[in-house]
């Protein structure tokens, strides 16, 4: 027997190899990001892996390869569904010949991300089939379900884990691999592969047909279970449903159980968990689908068993669920609240002590820190409204930076500052961006601004990786998933060509060039930009310089660099700053700000 | 069942330490379930990793007042943790401050942690980083815990597992910090009311 403890994704990223994936891709995104790098950290021959610029490429690339009769994994987080939606939307109609499973790991809390949707209605809103795993090992198996659902089907199936899925691991075993078609090649069919009114209508009517056929099927499948007996009934999904098997255990009051893993939802199971059920409690993140569905089951077959959830508010509406959450609202349905409190109390639970919260920082040593910082001496005083974007920077808008008025989503800065401005033409509008954010879907409004004559300050914060989700390439850096060298994309190259005249780049560290740099896009009129570049200090040990250290006889004990810079290595002692060795990286962004010049060491960049 | 939760400070090594301790329970024959904290949190916010041992587990996730076991490498993370720890459970912390950005009075919260945590070590951080660095201090701690016994397993079978996953050096230089904190810890329970304290003493 071979076990392994495993991560969710790399559990998911082993299936697909086990299921025969040919060609995979995607663009990071917590919490998917491990699948595609197990992938290929993998290296197995014959399978092709990359990042691609932004999910909708991904999702394209994958439907032409998929077309040809491959095998193919698309990765993203749930908002990277939304800008691949587009070809998703419409690649249902068109169908595949290989299979093609479009992974969206979902972020109930949310945890990483800017929304709490659900993927599972995306999927009954595209009319697309959608599997939901609970666990690590059930994930493994499951992906190569998907596969096969998607070929039996001829369209793109969705598989959708959650955070507590994809970030938590388990002992999985190892299974040999499961026999899959090999690649046909494309077949030349215009009345197949091009889309058009009559075949979108036509295909429309065998959409509907398979749905039909796959809410029968998947009563059988299994992945969707029941069990148990009595009058009241529990019905979950996803990760959930460990929560309910936990607290069933450790409760003791017979019932039955539900556990729903599809979509479409498997109708009749469903009904014969019904049957006989006065009460029903259901236990799932984000939308109420299972809840939904049930009700509509209720009012089919005609009867008054209550189903009691999310829309009934028995259940949270928004954030992720909890063990001890999810046990509490089983005992309160079942009735057993009082009787059977949670054993094992805290010693604490009585009167929990009062602690500082910790929220994300930028590093020690971070160049966006130098770069906002930069921008921030230089507008003082001016009005001024900071457009930001999707990534580590997006943490710029915390105290003390302050720096950072919008964020909406990848690569809305620079065109919600073009909007700003339009409407209070007297501001300055900074758009900051990063460099993998800028590929993503950052360039078509640069584009955007230079051609309809948009006065705006582009600042790209480039630190060469994709930072937040764990240091990923793009097209900036010269290398490629796989480990392969790539053209290096020049940013700077790029907005000169889109016809960005005004165009500077400085090293984010040198705090005095930063500041010139940006004055000087501040007198100038049209489309600016500034390219902010330093590396990501958690790229290389070799961006460690020697630490800054404070010379208490010189430190008169201001705490201006403290309550300017955020920066976590730097906090008052007593009288005295004080610089954590540990921490401090020696960037000596600090040291300008020293009136006494009491910081000192560091290596000057 | 043994329910582990290892609080530390984004970049600490909490997601290391969950994966030795889940790698090692399943060389033991035991199952493991866990969660880490992957994500925005990693940047210097709070991280906590749940790591569960035992035969039949469901949940990847331990809830309050059910950790046998606290592994906390920073002194507020200690006390941000304690409402998960079962009235009996074992609190091993180390002395360590990295300061949020609204600050906080180490010595206070050590006293929360004293008149808290039912079991209590707090192991200091300077004598680790002295002998094995900073960044070894999340395996030191594990080695503390197994000297207590808290593991289902022992400190011989966390080295096999090192040797398994590190080139030669790396895994020389965690052995060497799983042994320094195995014994930190001894020599602690040795000194009464300086090492191990009961909530009771």
């Amino acid at each position: 027997m071979n076990r392994k403890v495993l991560m969710g994704n790399e559990a998911i990223a082993l299936g697909a190899i086990r299921a025969g994936v040919g060609v995979a891709l995607g663009y990071p995104g917590t919490p998917s990001s491990e699948v595609l790098e197990t992938i290929a950290r993998e290296n197995k021959p014959g399978i092709y892996a990359e990042w691609s610029v932004n999910e909708k490429s991904a999702l394209e690339i994958g439907a032409g390869a998929a077309m040809a009769g491959e095998r193919a994994l698309v990765t993203m987080k749930q908002v990277g569904l939304n800008v691949a939606s587009d070809p998703l939307m419409s690649l249902n109609y068109l169908g595949v010949k290989g299979g093609m499973v479009v992974m969206v790991a979902d972020d109930p809390g949310p945890i990483s991300s800017q929304t709490e949707q659900d993927t599972r209605c995306f999927g009954q809103y595209a009319k697309l089939a959608v599997f939901d795993p609970s666990s690590p090992e059930e994930a493994y198996t499951m992906i190569a379900d998907a596969f096969e659902c998607s070929e039996e089907t001829g369209r793109p199936v969705l598989f959708r884990p959650t955070t507590r899925v994809c970030h938590s691991y388990a002992s999985v075993e190892l299974l040999d691999a499961t026999d899959s078609s090999k690649t046909c090649g494309f077949e030349r069919d215009s009345g197949r592969w091009v889309i058009f009114p009559r075949l979108t209508y036509a295909n429309h009517i065998e959409i509907e047909r398979g749905l039909r056929g796959l809410a029968d099927k998947f009563s059988d499948y299994r992945g969707n279970e029941m069990r148990g007996s009595g009058r009241r009934g529990i019905a979950s999904g996803g990760v959930s449903w460990l929560y309910v098997l936990e607290a069933y255990g450790e409760i003791g009051v017979e019932c039955k159980l539900l556990k729903v893993s599809t979509v479409p939802f498997p109708a009749r199971m469903g009904a014969e968990f019904l049957q006989g059920l006065d009460e029903v409690l259901v236990a799932e993140e984000l939308d109420p689908v299972i809840e939904r569905e049930l009700i509509m089951l209720c009012g089919k077959l005609g009867i008054q068993t209550r189903i009691m959830g999310k829309l009934s508010g028995h259940m949270p509406c928004a954030g992720e669920n909890t063990p001890d959450g999810v046990r509490q609202a089983m005992e309160n349905f079942l009735g057993t609240g009082e009787n059977c409190p949670p054993d094992g109390k805290s010693h604490a639970a009585a009167a929990p002590p009062a602690i500082p919260l910790r929220p994300p920082v930028l590093c020690a040593g971070c160049p966006h820190r130098g770069s906002f910082f930069a921008v921030k001496e230089a507008t003082r005083g001016r009005k001024a409204v900071f457009s930001g974007d999707i990534g580590c920077y997006t943490l710029g808008n915390a105290l003390p930076l302050d720096m950072l008025d919008t964020c909406l989503c990848m690569g809305a800065g620079i065109t919600m500052a073009q909007g700003l401005h339009r409407v209070e033409p007297d501001a300055l509008d900074f758009a900051f961006i990063g460099d993998s954010t800028f590929f993503h879907t950052g360039i078509p409004g640069v584009i955007n601004a230079v051609y309809n004559g948009h006065e705006i300050i582009i600042a790209v914060l480039d630190n060469s990786t994709t930072a937040m989700t764990g240091g990923q390439p793009h097209p900036g850096t010269g290398k490629t998933l796989m480990g392969r060298d790539a053209p290096r994309m020049s940013i700077y190259d790029i907005l000169k060509s889109i016809g960005v005249d005004d165009l500077q780049r400085v090293n984010a560290f040198d705090l005095a060039a930063s500041k010139a740099a940006v004055t000087r896009a501040m007198e100038a009129r049209g489309v600016r930009a500034i390219i902010f570049e330093g590396e990501c200090i958690t790229l290389s040990k070799k961006n460690r310089g020697n630490a800054c250290m404070v010379d208490e006889h010189l430190c008169s004990g201001c705490s201006l660099c403290v309550r300017k810079l955020g920066c976590p290595a730097l906090s008052l002692r007593g009288k005295s700053a004080r610089i954590d060795a540990d921490s401090c990286t020696g960037c000596g962004l600090c040291k300008p700000l020293c009136a006494t010049r009491a910081i000192i060491g560091g290596d000057d960049r | 069942m043994t329910n582990c939760l290892i609080a530390g400070v984004g970049g600490q090594g909490t997601v290391l330490a969950s994966r030795l301790i889940s790698s090692t329970a399943l060389e033991c024959g035991l199952n493991v379930r866990g969660a880490e904290t992957i994500g925005m949190a990693q940047r210097g916010g709070s991280v906590l990793s749940h790591v569960r041992m035992g035969k039949s587990i469901a949940s990847p996730l331990i809830s309050p007042g059910q950790a046998d076991i606290v592994l906390a490498f920073e002194l507020c993370e200690a006390a941000r943790t304690l409402r998960y720890l079962k009235a009996d459970g074992l609190m091993i912390a180390c002395d360590r401050v990295i300061q949020p950005a609204s600050g906080y009075d180490p010595a206070a919260m050590l006293d929360i942690l004293r008149s808290s945590a039912g079991r209590l070590m707090v192991l200091q951080s300077e004598a680790i980083a002295e002998t094995c660095g900073l960044r070894a201090l999340n395996v030191a701690l594990i080695g503390a815990a197994c000297a207590c016994g808290a593991f289902p397993f022992s400190v011989g079978d966390m080295e096999r597992v090192i040797d398994t996953r590190f080139d030669a050096e790396r895994s020389k230089m965690n052995k060497s910090a799983l042994r320094f904190g195995e014994t930190l810890a001894s020599a602690g329970r040795n000194r009464r009311g300086n090492g191990e304290r009961h909530g009771d003493d």
